[in-house]
């Protein structure tokens, strides 16, 4: 795991981002920015961080990742399929009718997808059941959830943030992919988030602050031994909404624009895989 | 039935371990004895329902067989999005269990009734929706929820309840239990108010007519093999329950009628209305308001016959 050669992911999450532009543009699915956003950090656990084992997706012990901000599941299959989760051939009918692969993450049928979302401020709570079961069952896995900026509006996130550490569940990790947009403004404009790292710890956890797109410092943060006072870790990792395509970038129209043909081909120049 | 609740949760725990119980930051000394006994099983979950919700619905992913117990409002009004998602879209072996429900806690205002939630419990797709009368109904329906393949909603009262049966029986989900027979007017009561169901049935006697009165403590699944005989086999079918006339055992049996138009009998559903209860009081002083009492009940059965 701590073997993750940071250019080699560096490289893996360019041609992510370039099958999420593809699957956009032939899908006609929204969220591209916020898929994007995301992606290193997905790359960082899925090659960095989770012990799981793809032949085998209901072991028992294994490490669960779950995608609570469920619009980038776009983001998720693109990196389950690249871990040989499911074959590639998936992500060509992403979204279309009657595909596996629904916009969001469906809870039957796609091997690798723990936990359904779609519906803000779920996903965490449903990780800290899996958590607290691994202590019950005496398992030694640990539990990764990746939240929205946007999504810590929502209360049962906190109310979730007050109730782990009082459980002293260590083997939980949050990664906020903290863009700085929500889907109509500014997250800092519409619910006062900053200073969110200081939230967090105010709340009780370890945290720490990474550049989300730098993939040497989110590996580093990812492979953290438990906290030996009991806490749960949050890294509030910051990024840029839309990451990698110039005309993307920070934009929030592209929380549901979809790219032109014209638009996917120089996306894929600028991201270096055309 | 809290107490029964507290009771038979102990006994399930120590045989399957997979059993955990979560509270909404309440039965305090009630569960002292599952505390005891089942070292690690008992979660106080704070004033945070949910949180408690999707993290039973996680632990059951894992194979637990989490129990998830407060008031009943904020269980089942405050965190109906966790239940649908995290609970009944992922298929969670959870069992709901809501106490204070229906006028139980009269006194404390309307924020602490419970009218509305069977209804909106019994549309999510894969929830069985169950009203035990008493104590023993308590332990069938628990024993019956903690073997069962899906979620389980299973509303109780508070304390203190007449106990109408003599003994818990096995007992299966969607089964009936036959307290008398007649031939005029089927009762079916679920809920706490089988006591008053059967009062009721001894009034109408008085009138010259007789009663069948069935305990049903599920409202979902519909029995329809009952409702079949019941409709056939009298002058009028009574659904009698401390929730709204909308949505719950009454609201499903007149959408189960409207689907069998060739059935004799007419219904009337008794219940709470479609209101909330501004005067203050107990529970007691509720149901006389609302007429939820064998005098108004069987005046009510009376005159309905009467009219036919």
């Amino acid at each position: 795991m701590s073997s993750a050669d940071p250019n080699v992911l560096e490289s893996l999450s360019r041609s992510i981002r370039y099958q999420l532009v593809r699957m956009s543009h032939a899908s006609g699915a929204p969220h591209l920015g916020s898929a994007m956003s995301c992606v290193d950090i997905l790359v960082a656990a899925y090659w960095g961080c989770l012990n799981i084992d793809p032949a085998r997706p209901d072991d028992p012990n294994r490490d669960r990742f779950i995608l609570s901000k469920g619009h980038a599941g776009a983001a998720l299959y693109a990196v389950l399929a690249e871990k040989g989760f499911f074959p590639k051939t998936w992500l060509d009918d992403y979204a279309k009718t009657d595909a596996i692969l629904t916009e969001h993450p469906h809870p039957h049928g796609i091997p690798g997808v723990e936990w359904a979302t779609g519906s803000l401020g779920h996903g965490l709570s449903a990780g800290l059941g899996m958590a607290l079961a691994a202590r019950i069952q005496s398992r030694d896995y640990k539990v990764v959830v990746c939240l929205s900026d946007g999504e810590c509006n929502e209360g049962s996130v906190w109310e979730a943030a007050l109730l782990a550490p009082a459980q002293k569940l260590s083997n939980v990790i949050v990664l906020v992919d903290y863009n700085k947009w929500q889907a109509t403004g500014r997250s800092e404009e519409v619910m006062a988030l900053a200073p969110l790292e200081k939230k967090w710890a105010a709340f009780g956890w370890r945290t720490c602050e990474v550049d989300g797109h730098e993939m040497s410092a989110l590996l580093e943060a990812l492979s953290l031994p438990p906290d030996p006072e009991g806490r749960p870790t949050a890294i509030i990792a910051h990024t840029i909404k839309g990451r990698g395509v110039s005309f993307m970038e920070d934009d929030n129209n592209w929380h549901y624009r979809i790219p032109k043909a014209a638009e996917v081909e120089q996306a894929g120049r600028e991201l270096g895989v055309l | 039935m809290r107490n029964a609740f507290a009771k038979i949760i102990v006994e399930l725990a120590e045989k399957d371990p997979s059993v955990v119980l979560l509270s909404g930051d309440i039965g305090n000394r009630l569960f002292d004895d599952f505390k005891n006994r089942c070292p690690g099983k008992f979660y106080n979950c704070g004033v945070a329902e949910a949180n408690m919700m999707s993290m039973a619905a996680g632990m059951a992913a894992c194979g637990l067989r989490p129990v998830v117990y407060t008031i009943t409002p904020f269980l089942t009004y405050r965190c109906i999005e966790q239940i649908r998602d995290d609970v009944c879209y992922h298929q969670q072996r959870v069992v709901i269990v809501g106490t204070g429900s229906g006028l139980s806690y009269a006194s404390l205002g309307t924020t602490h009734h419970s009218c509305e939630e069977m209804g909106m419990l019994r549309l999510l797709p894969g929830m069985s929706v169950l009203a035990p009368a008493d104590s023993f109904e308590v332990e069938m329906t628990l024993r019956a929820a903690l073997s069962h393949t899906g979620p389980v909603y299973i509303r109780i009262g508070k304390k203190g309840e007449p106990s109408v049966h003599s003994q818990a029986s096995p007992w299966n989900i969607g089964e009936v239990l036959a307290m008398q027979h007649g031939t005029d007017v089927a009762i079916l009561s679920t809920g706490t108010l089988l006591q008053e169901s059967l009062e009721t049935a001894a009034m109408l006697k008085e009138a010259g007519l007789s009663s069948t009165v069935l305990s049903m403590p599920t409202v979902k699944p519909l029995n329809a093999h009952v409702l079949e005989d019941a409709f056939a086999q009298h002058r009028l079918v009574v659904t009698v329950e401390e929730h709204s006339v909308l949505g719950g055992l009454g609201g499903s049996v007149a959408e189960w009628l409207s689907d069998h138009p060739r059935s004799r009998a007419g219904l009337l559903r008794i219940g709470t209305p479609d209101a909330f209860l501004h005067r203050n009081g107990e529970q007691e002083h509720a149901r006389h308001i609302l007429g939820l009492t064998p005098g108004k009940m069987a005046e009510r059965i009376t005159s309905r016959l009467a009219s036919v």
